[in-house]
């Protein structure tokens, strides 16, 4: 298979684009889709500063060095989560990113979660209700509380996360089985920001897992290859097999189930419940984060008692 | 003699003289979760096997 543009052997076919790059090419179409991306959602702009929260894997690292190539500010943050699942998977994915940050002298912020509140994911997630069974929920409410508290604090513009297109059909295929109509009408590649939330974008959103996996592996970034332990039968990789199922029999499903679902958005499919435009959103007394109930919000009244 | 795909620590015989696609569909594995490299090197699925060939497959998918 030749590349499209230099007709030079290619080593990337992406079927539903009926597009087959070589290497110098598909490293300079990536950037030049995401700048796409930025400006088609309106992300942010050259002048704003971003945080891009990175894990150590393929997608944020490989964000991260996009966002760098195409000269916006942007710096890291890194969440450890005192993982370990017998091969240390929380300090390996902290090795990676920090040595990918210093080879490129990158500024890179990183908040260990134990030292900040006294217990790490797998002890939260053992003490508490939301835990039980799976500490994934209370990683999610950790990962969103935090990356929104380092972004204010710090004073970034915008927070920029490396979710891909397969991430994205997953989440609303999830969601439509569900008919979870609040998650739905909330789900898209620009979280504006409101009071107390930061600004959030996915500026791979319109990209395959493979391509940025490709991207990473091409450019050289060192990423960790292994799946969170906790991760092993999580629906979201079910779902994400489900869809890939069908993306080998019609390709382009998967992109076409994600931009129908934006499209019917902005025409105005799915509509905020009165009730939810009206919904008062309280200050939490500790953090200042907003929550929909009056007193301490979720993240607080899980690690209050840890952090006394 | 045929031809080796690799996944993780998983091996999988297969025949040479097919593509990539085709050999990775014959494994029983998804062509679309996975990227193909012969050598350290990105090789498209059009590829075809020859006798010796060692394709290790780089796994895609990941979240929780």
């Amino acid at each position: 298979m030749r590349c499209r543009k230099c007709g030079e052997k290619a080593v990337i076919n992406m079927r539903q684009h009926k597009l087959a790059l070589c290497k110098p090419h598909y490293l300079e179409w990536i950037p030049e889709q995401t700048q796409r991306f930025i400006e088609k959602y309106r992300m942010f702009s050259p002048d704003e500063r971003v945080l891009v929260a990175v894990s150590g894997g393929k997608d944020s690292l490989a964000l991260w060095d996009v966002l760098v190539r195409l000269g916006y500010q942007a710096d890291g943050l890194y969440l450890d989560l005192g993982i370990d699942g017998g091969f240390g998977y929380s300090s390996e994915s902290h090795s990676l990113t920090e040595t990918f940050a210093r080879e490129r002298g990158l500024t890179l912020h990183v908040v260990d979660v134990s030292g900040e509140y006294g217990e790490d994911i797998p002890a939260l997630a053992q003490r508490t209700r939301r835990g039980k069974g799976k500490p994934c929920s209370v990683c999610g409410l950790v990962k969103r509380h935090e990356m929104n508290r380092i972004a204010r604090d710090l004073g970034y513009d915008v927070l920029a996360t490396g979710h891909n297109l397969d991430d994205e059909a997953a989440t609303l295929f999830g969601n439509t089985m569900q008919w979870n109509g609040g998650y739905l009408v909330r789900q898209g590649p620009v979280l504006p920001a409101s009071p107390g939330l930061a600004r959030k974008v996915k500026p791979f959103c319109r990209f395959y897992e493979r391509e940025t996996a490709a991207y990473a592996l091409l450019r050289g970034i060192e990423y960790i290859y292994e799946e969170c332990p906790f991760a092993t039968g999580a629906k979201s990789i079910y779902y994400k097999e489900l869809l890939n199922q069908l993306e080998k029999e019609h390709p382009g499903a998967k992109l076409q189930f994600y931009l129908g679902f934006l499209r019917a958005k902005k025409a105005g499919l799915f509509a905020e419940r009165a009730e939810e435009q009206v919904e008062l959103l309280h200050a939490c007394p500790t953090c200042g984060q907003p929550t929909s109930a009056p007193g301490q919000c979720a993240f607080c009244r899980m690690v209050q008692p840890a952090s006394r | 003699m045929g031809a080796k795909l690799i996944l993780r620590k998983k091996e999988y015989e297969v025949p040479a003289g097919i593509t990539v696609r085709k050999a990775i569909q014959q494994a029983g594995l998804n062509p679309e979760s996975v990227l193909p490299t012969r050598g350290g090197e990105l090789v498209t699925e059009d590829t075809m096997l020859k006798d010796g060939d060692v394709i290790k497959l780089v796994a895609v998918i990941s979240g929780g």
